[in-house]
């Protein structure tokens, strides 16, 4: 078994309205920030998995994504597993 | 027999008293029933009151479906039973899958603490069944998170199957055809954002949420 890092950025589906983001979009020009377009709010989530294969902790933090994480009516995730630390791959 | 309404307490829940009363007031019997609890011993119907369970930590509602007592609630509603989600009750219902969509964060990022208007859409579930339809009710609400979305093809179901409970006559948080509350395909399960249970005594500025908590404990006889 092997300690995998793993990222999950949970972000709202496309097409669902994000106000926090529009927020934040409309305050940029005002602080000199022109050309800047689509902000989009979302989360980022760390976590561990002990797991036998890279392979086996996506598949459980695409688990973890489904039941707890996401409410996949209004977001979806994006996963990133790295390698154990100290993998010399 | 008087109606036995079990109020679950969450960590976190701050309107189960509110709604103890409300119950009470209205000649039910009422009694607070903790998350952990692994069963609904006795209980005629179900109210998920207000507040913040579980802190509201990931998302409103999230935590909170994980709790013990929410497999005998679904248990409950699978046979019929009444449940009713009243704001963070109504977000933890979304959440466990009892009820479509899910609640977002308010068009206008404000949290609203305000009286509102809310029409009376549909006459036929557990919690309207005594209003009449179009009835207007002043009822309150308090929430930042209650701006209901679902996707398009849910929408279009809800519309088809009248199962719109409550509607907003001024849409205060963006929320999807301005929906205030909505019921599941038994009609046995009913979400709202607004509190029915604080507009119960002419004392709190309306007693416009008598006729759904009403509703509510005249079902349960009928359903025996």
């Amino acid at each position: 078994m092997s300690i995998f890092p793993v990222l999950v950025e949970v972000r709202l589906r496309p097409g669902i309205a994000d106000p926090e983001g529009a927020t934040v979009e409309r305050a940029l020009p005002t602080l000199g920030f022109a050309g800047v377009h689509g902000v989009r709010m979302g989360k980022a989530i760390r976590f561990e998995v002990e797991a036998a294969s890279e392979d086996d902790a996506r598949r459980t933090a695409e688990e973890l994504c489904l039941r707890l994480l996401t409410n996949p009516v209004i977001e979806d995730a994006v996963i990133e597993v790295s390698p154990p630390p100290g993998d010399a791959r | 027999m008087t109606a036995r309404v079990g109020v679950v307490l969450f960590p976190g829940s701050n309107c189960e008293h509110d709604v103890v009363e409300a119950v009470e007031a209205l000649g039910g019997e009422a009694t607070i029933v903790w998350h952990g609890a692994p069963a609904l011993p006795g209980i005629d119907a179900v109210v998920l009151p207000g507040g913040f369970a579980h802190g509201d930590y990931l998302r409103p509602g999230a935590v909170a479906r994980f709790s013990p007592v929410m497999a005998a609630v679904g248990d409950f509603a699978a046979g019929g039973g009444p449940v009713v989600g009243i704001c963070n009750g109504f977000q933890v219902l979304t959440e466990a899958g009892l009820l479509p969509g899910a609640l977002q964060k308010n068009s206008g990022l404000k949290f609203l603490c305000t009286m509102v208007s809310v029409r009376v859409e549909s006459t036929n579930s557990v919690l309207t069944s005594a209003a009449e339809s179009g009835q207007v009710l002043r009822i309150p609400i308090n929430h930042f998170e209650g701006n209901y979305t679902c996707p398009a093809d849910t929408l279009a179901e809800l519309r088809d199957q009248d199962r719109v409970v409550l509607r907003y006559v001024d849409n205060p948080n963006g929320s999807t055809d301005s929906i205030a509350g909505v019921c599941n395909e038994g009609r046995n399960v009913v979400g709202l954002m607004p509190h029915p249970e604080r507009a119960s005594d002419a004392l709190l500025g309306s007693e416009d949420g008598q006729v759904l908590l009403r509703s509510l404990l005249a079902h349960v006889p009928a359903l025996r």
